[in-house]
């Protein structure tokens, strides 16, 4: 059930030292990148199906394609490392355990697309992590792997680490560009038709973590290794967090397609002190939430999740057993939401915080029928009528929360 | 105006300069300096990045109000951030919190006195999975215990004293 290919360092002691990790295997891909052209390694990571595992599930050749190739601009790749999603906490255990990993994908990734300069954006939070990844950074040009010419070859590599500093909102994609150019995290609207990001007047690709991380893999195995794993439209493995009333939380990587309930049972040890599960929220908490007997037959995949009515998001899943009251969960995560809300659009800064003022109010034993029926009506004002995808997904919680365990809401209200 | 960045931070702003194609990339990189620098970012810190980065004041304080994690007001020495997000709070995170509480004699949001703590509610930290998570400056402290916090407490005052 377990296949690790991003994580197969993670065990390994000390390997977060450019020692040991050259020792495991980082940094092999190279010979192979550099003896192709950009062109046939876009090609090969286009080929390998490779999906974002960032939380869309957007096909990363598809986005590199998008890259003008005529080369009169600079183009820059940068890292998203703004982790912030609840439930999510993947991309750092890359950044403590195998660091050189994400360097190794960044030089892949960067070749392809002819960037000679790439930015990893990092959550404001990850001290830690941004201490040991600029470590590794700096570990890298020393030797020569990054630097004026990337291990004697005819190409210049740059890795900058920038800092966020606390705004869930900037792991969209285009809202983390507005802040890696000095401004508020607002996103931008979306073209007509597909474009690259732009970074000032430069044409850009926005990758997560794990997905740069699973590029050296692809390059120096060939694309059909990678398809070998997962299924026909998800290829490959992802790292699934497991967190909230879990026997063994953490983080693990599986194959696509990998059943749900057989990897929390096993692999997770079911559900902590042997309660019995009432929920579980797939992918992070923007996704609908799955009530116990609904897991059967789902697997771990985009379009299987898609077809049992919610989202495999970012994999990172929130275990919830009977003793949990839903209304509460509804409040927590609306209080989320409503910190965590850019203010841009109005049915989003407004809906939110009426939501979450709501909420507590029938928590407060003040509610009424009415104020549900306000509640439900909201979601519609959410959904869909903002530039970004952060309030659809309030219009989730709304809707599968109070649809799926109506008489806890009801029983609130007078 | 009297605030200047430190020859360490000075140099560090040159340096930066030449990593972006704008200097307008470099707002967050500066507001953190000052905030390592001042421990937090006063009227007048904002006035002087405006001028180094070509910018008004008002457009430094636009950034600097959007970003939860930059002070605006001083905090205290020691800034203890309870995660109070769904995977935290499903461990247990509310408890954590009421025993800070307890200790410090301040609720969240409050300072103690002598500036020397500081309580703050913060969203998900991204600890999910080593679930209640509390974040004392830069430092995680993970599977929080009411113990640890205790522990944690007695240390830093014994530090300090």
């Amino acid at each position: 059930m377990i296949k690790k290919i991003v994580s197969k360092n993670f065990d390994i002691k000390d390997s977060h030292i450019l020692k040991i990790a050259k020792e495991n295997g980082r940094y092999s891909s190279l010979e192979k990148l550099f003896s192709l052209s950009p062109q046939e390694a876009v090609e090969i990571v286009d080929k390998s199906g490779l999906r974002g595992k960032g939380g869309g599930g957007a096909p990363t050749g598809a986005k590199w394609k998008l890259i003008p190739t005529n080369g009169d601009k600079p183009t820059y790749l940068i890292v998203n490392a703004d982790e912030s999603e609840p439930g999510t906490f993947k991309d750092r255990q890359i950044l403590e355990f195998d660091p050189h990993l994400l360097i190794e994908g960044i030089i892949c990734s960067s070749y392809a697309i002819k960037s000679n300069h790439a930015y990893i954006y990092i959550r404001g939070e990850y001290v830690f992590w941004a201490k040991r990844l600029q470590t590794a950074i700096d570990e890298a040009y020393e030797a020569g792997i990054l630097g004026e010419s990337v291990l004697g070859h005819d190409y210049k590599l740059d890795v900058t680490l920038h800092r966020g500093a606390g705004a869930y909102i900037c792991g969209e994609k285009s809202a983390l560009v507005e802040s890696l150019e000095g401004k508020r995290g607002h996103p931008r609207l979306k073209p007509k038709q597909k474009e690259p990001e732009w970074f000032f007047d430069y044409p850009s690709v926005v990758n997560n973590v794990e997905t740069i991380s699973s590029v050296p893999y692809i390059i120096k195995e060939g694309f059909e290794a990678y398809r070998a794993f997962g299924t026909e439209k998800n290829p490959g493995t992802m790292l699934f967090g497991l967190s909230g009333h879990i026997q063994n939380p953490g983080v693990y990587e599986l194959e696509f397609g990998t059943n749900m309930l057989e990897f929390i049972n096993k692999i997770g040890g079911g559900v902590k002190d042997g309660k019995k599960l009432k929920a579980l929220i797939p992918g992070g908490s923007s996704c609908h939430v799955l009530k116990a007997d609904e897991l059967e037959g789902i697997t771990l995949d985009y379009e299987s999740l898609r077809a049992h009515g919610s989202s495999l998001g970012t994999g990172g899943m929130i275990v919830m057993d009977e003793t949990v009251s839903m209304p509460h969960v509804v409040k927590n995560l609306f209080e989320f939401y409503h910190h965590e809300s850019c203010g841009q659009c109005t049915p989003c800064r407004e809906g939110v915080s009426w939501s979450d003022k709501l909420m507590g109010k029938i928590l407060d034993g003040q509610g009424t029928k009415k104020d549900l029926d306000t509640l439900l009506s909201l979601s519609f004002l959410l959904n869909g009528k903002t530039i970004c995808v952060f309030a659809p997904s309030v219009a989730y919680i709304i809707d599968s929360y109070i649809g799926k365990f109506k008489d806890e809401f009801y029983s609130l209200v007078k | 105006m009297s605030f200047k960045f430190n020859k360490e931070n000075e140099e560090k702003f040159q340096k930066l300069l030449r990593r972006y194609p704008k200097i307008d990339s470099l707002m967050l990189p500066c507001l953190w300096m000052i905030q390592h620098q001042e421990g937090w970012i006063s009227p007048e810190t904002m006035e002087y990045l405006a001028e180094k980065l070509n910018k008004s004041p008002m457009d430094v304080y636009s950034v600097a109000s959007f970003y939860t994690m930059f002070h605006l007001k001083p905090v205290g020495k020691y800034n203890i951030q309870v995660c109070k997000t769904l995977s935290c709070m499903l461990r247990g995170s509310e408890d954590i919190k009421k025993h800070i509480e307890k200790r410090l004699k301040i609720k969240a949001g409050e300072s103690t006195q002598d500036m020397k703590f500081t309580i703050t509610e913060v969203e998900c930290l991204g600890s999910c999975g080593t679930a209640p998570c509390v974040c004392i400056n830069d430092d995680y402290i993970q599977n929080t215990t009411p113990q640890m916090i205790d522990e944690i407490l007695d240390g830093l005052n014994r530090w300090s004293n």
